[in-house]
């Protein structure tokens, strides 16, 4: 439902879940002290096949290439600080997990282009985001790969309203960095001949912030997540349909656009929130990307029995004690592992326990309004069974189950015909949070997209 | 707790690949899971996890079949006594019914889970919990007289053929609950109908006229008015309260409305099937009393939905997940075309008036029909978007 409201677009969304998971972080600012390690996860660009540029010992400056991708020689990953190349950690078949950097004391930046905004073309920006490793900022819906350079988008939406479990407030976080956002849309606003979206959280009165920026059309987001996922706000802005490639940016990414072509370096400080139950002071650091945790998280967790997440307790990816920072990530989460035995469980009346369904006893009584989730897995995986549940949590004109399915069937025809061009993993992670069956949502959706990949190829 | 948690701990390894029991595998899951929620740990995908598990829905499921079950299992002894002329308190009354429906129970049980954990088993799978609703619902439908072999007969032939045929649950097309009901149905119409099978202990009465009959047979005989075992006109009150001869759990519409909270409530049932299932059997019996020519027809279409086993039907068994649309607005038409059918089959069939099992089966074939059109519907409107 879109309506016209004092010149920004009112989007109000029913369907959605917001989990009352506790351990939002307090909105003060920390800057932390230079991390011990940086690293570059590969494994964080979905479908890249990584091709090294460095070795063990190789010197590099905060914007140098570490590695390339074979299907796209053009697209360059650079560091986001100046070191000595420490390790480079491989997994199963020799996959590379991460290059680590010991950083500098003090960062040395690669020198990019600085030309007058009016004056400079489309193809040096798209060179200059290349060299400097912020292409990969840039990703494209269909599948939420990282961009094409050779593509021209109909469309670039940003989202600056996340609204995952214990998301950082953009409101917050973009509010110091007014010129560099502005002037990350600028460059945006060059790449397409379309229009420049920004979602921002619509329950409150638009900010001063927003009101100011030229080159954009605001769109005031009203909803239960995943109202902020990029995908959602596409489908009720404006829909991708076969053929057609939109883009999208994080708005913290378009800060540091911004910078490289005020600038000319590529500074990837990026703020990030410290979340959590078992994070004894849970706030924002203000971070190089990339970062290790060790100095966020020393003296400051309550327990050893954890899980640290980069990212959100929903589509985070689990990283170890001293893990780094993902790439597209403004949040780490530590939550209690959850590996224990619980008697009879099933039969409990389950005055602590959260369901999306009314099937506990917390769901009658007025309770607490937070909950200290773990990652038990409160049962085990069975066929689909329950219906209509899944299209609750899912607010687009989409059937999330029989995409699923016709995944499950490799049914490609099926697939496409099903909507796989709008979704990402992501969208079908509250289907996966309140399946009774445990059907692991964002994995089917993830192997559909591979398979629509190869077969495009 | 600890002392049972070390000592499964201790004997898992024999159920191991490669242990001495290995070929018990699946049960000993079962019987594990039972006793504890695993300790497994999310490994992709969200980090954390609803609290729901199948088990669960299950049980919530079991909960909202308790109200109709217990009061069928007193109105089992209430029939009886009233059958027979003796004044009984509340306890030995339902006494007697629970020594009537207990052992339909656990026939169905035993028989039910055996199969599931036989099949479980050379397909290497855990056990399904689908069976612990399934095994419920069985005996709620049948008459309270029905002998045990044949409720074990049915049992089976409905979790094989209606179920693991197919592949278990989550996977079958037909309710296994009505398929067991239908399969006694035409077996053994014998038992399942007339007037010596609904009422406890009524084979060694003599009886005469409508008695024993279901309000629904007396009507299909257009005797006149409805009585019950003891020729007391029956009035809409005891339709509705349940004090009525019929299937064990069919008569309380007071119970089954209880039921019907306690599903919808919590999200598991589809009040839209239901509500659609009702509007479509209230709307045929409308039509049916503007050309009534028989008593059948002309019973008002309020009452038709306070007989027989179309409440039960509209809240236990057409909004059953699996055999049910599994779209949205395929649930209203699915809901909307079981229920026509039931009242269809009930009030113009001349064989036998009861509509909703044969109602909701057929709709149950129809479902994917509906389905392929609701998702049709919206691949068309993507299409749409495309070409404008």
């Amino acid at each position: 439902m879109i309506k016209k409201d004092n010149n920004f677009n009112t989007i109000k969304i029913k369907k959605g879940l917001n989990i009352p998971i506790s351990g939002e972080a307090e909105k003060v600012i920390l800057k932390s002290e230079l991390s011990c390690a940086y690293a570059l996860k590969p494994v964080d660009f979905f479908g890249v096949i990584p091709k090294l540029f460095v070795d063990i010992n190789t010197r590099v400056k905060a914007g140098s290439c570490l590695f390339i991708d074979k299907n796209n020689p053009r697209v360059k990953f650079t560091s986001p600080v100046s070191g000595i190349v420490k390790e480079i950690n491989r997994g199963e078949k020799r996959q590379i997990l991460e290059i680590v950097i010991e950083p500098d004391k003090e960062i040395e930046y690669e020198r990019f282009l600085i030309k007058d905004i009016e004056k400079i073309t489309r193809d040096e920006i798209v060179d200059t985001l290349l060299n400097s490793g912020l292409w990969v900022a840039i990703r494209q819906r269909p599948f939420d790969i990282i961009a094409n350079p050779d593509d021209k988008p109909r469309e670039i939406f940003i989202s600056a309203y996340d609204t995952a479990p214990l998301a950082p407030d953009y409101d917050f976080i973009l509010s110091n960095y007014f010129n560099e956002f502005q002037s990350g849309i600028n460059i945006l606003k060059k790449l397409t001949d379309g229009k420049i979206h920004l979602a921002i959280n619509g329950t409150i009165p638009v900010l001063p912030f927003y009101q100011k920026l030229i080159n954009v059309e605001i769109h005031r987001i009203i909803g239960k997540h995943p109202v902020g996922n990029v995908g959602v706000q596409i489908h009720h802005i404006n829909p991708i349909n076969k053929g057609e490639v939109v883009w999208h940016v994080n708005p913290q990414h378009v800060v540091q656009i911004g910078n490289l072509f005020l600038k000319g370096i590529y500074e990837a400080t990026k703020i990030i929130a410290l979340t959590g139950s078992e994070v004894i002071k849970p706030v924002y650091y203000k971070i190089i990307a990339g970062a290790s945790i060790k100095e966020l998280i020393e003296n400051n967790i309550k327990s050893e029995k954890v899980r640290y997440i980069s990212g959100n307790v929903l589509t985070g990816r689990k990283i170890y004690k001293n893990g780094f920072i993902g790439f597209y990530d403004s949040q780490i989460t530590i939550i209690p592992e959850g590996n224990y035995y619980e008697f009879m469980g099933w039969l409990s009346p389950g005055f602590k326990k959260y369901s999306f369904h009314k099937v506990f006893l917390s769901s009658i009584l007025p309770r607490k309004k937070k909950y200290n989730f773990d990652t038990n897995m409160h049962g085990g995986e069975r066929p689909f069974v329950m219906t209509g549940i899944y299209e609750k949590v899912f607010p687009m004109d989409i059937l999330p189950v029989q995409l699923a399915k016709s995944i499950l069937a490799s049914d490609i025809d099926m697939m496409e015909k099903l909507g796989i061009y709008e979704v990402a993993p992501e969208d079908f992670a509250l289907c996966e949070f309140i399946c009774p069956s445990k059907i692991n949502f964002q994995e089917i959706i993830r192997n559909g997209i591979l398979l629509m990949l190869k077969e495009l190829k | 707790m600890k002392r049972l948690r070390e000592y499964i701990d201790r004997i898992k390894p024999h159920f191991d690949k490669g242990g001495k029991f290995e070929f018990l595998k699946s049960t000993f899951e079962a019987f594990e899971t039972f006793l504890f929620v695993p300790n497994k740990v999310t490994s992709s995908g969200c980090h954390i996890r609803d609290s729901i598990d199948l088990k669960r829905l299950m049980i919530i499921v079991i909960i909202a079949l308790f109200p109709p079950l217990l009061f069928g299992i007193w109105n089992t002894g209430y029939q009886h006594y009233m059958l027979i002329g003796e004044n009984k308190t509340f306890l030995e009354t339902f006494w007697y019914g629970f020594l009537k429906v207990f052992p339909i129970i656990v026939v169905t049980y035993i028989t039910g889970l055996s199969i599931e954990f036989f099949f479980a088993q050379i397909r290497n799978h855990e056990v399904n919990e689908g069976f612990l609703v399934t095994g419920l619902l069985i005996p709620l439908t049948l008459p309270v007289n029905i002998p045990l072999w044949m409720v074990a007969v049915a049992t089976a032939f409905s979790v094989i053929f209606a179920k693991e045929v197919f592949g278990g649950t989550g996977m079958n097309i037909f309710n296994p609950a009505l398929i067991a009901r239908a399969f006694l149905f035409f077996a053994f119409p014998s038992e399942m109908s007339g007037d010596k099978a609904w009422i406890a202990g009524i084979k060694d009465v003599a009886i005469d006229g409508n008695t024993g009959a279901t309000i629904l047979a007396q009507a299909h005989l257009g005797n006149g008015d409805f009585v019950n075992a003891v020729q007391k006109p029956i009035t809409t009150l005891d339709m509705f309260i349940g004090t009525i001869p019929g299937s064990i759990g069919e008569t309380s519409k007071l119970a089954i409305l209880i039921g019907a909270f306690i599903l919808v409530f919590s999200g598991i049932g589809s009040l839209k099937t239901m509500l659609s299932f009702i509007t479509g059997g209230f709307i045929v019996a409308l039509l049916m009393n503007f050309f009534a020519v028989n008593a059948l027809m002309s019973i008002p279409a309020w009452q038709h939905l306070l007989l027989g086993g179309f409440a039960f039907g509209a809240v236990y068994m057409i909004t059953d997940p699996v055999t049910s649309a599994q779209t949205e607005r395929g649930k209203i038409i699915y809901g909307f075309l079981g229920g026509v059918l039931a009242m269809i089959i009930r009030i113009l069939n001349p064989a036998y008036p009861e509509g909703a099992m044969l109602g909701i089966l057929l709709a149950n074939a129809f479902a994917p029909l509906i389905d392929y059109f609701v998702i049709q519907a919206n691949i068309n409107r993507r299409l749409k978007r495309l070409k404008k």
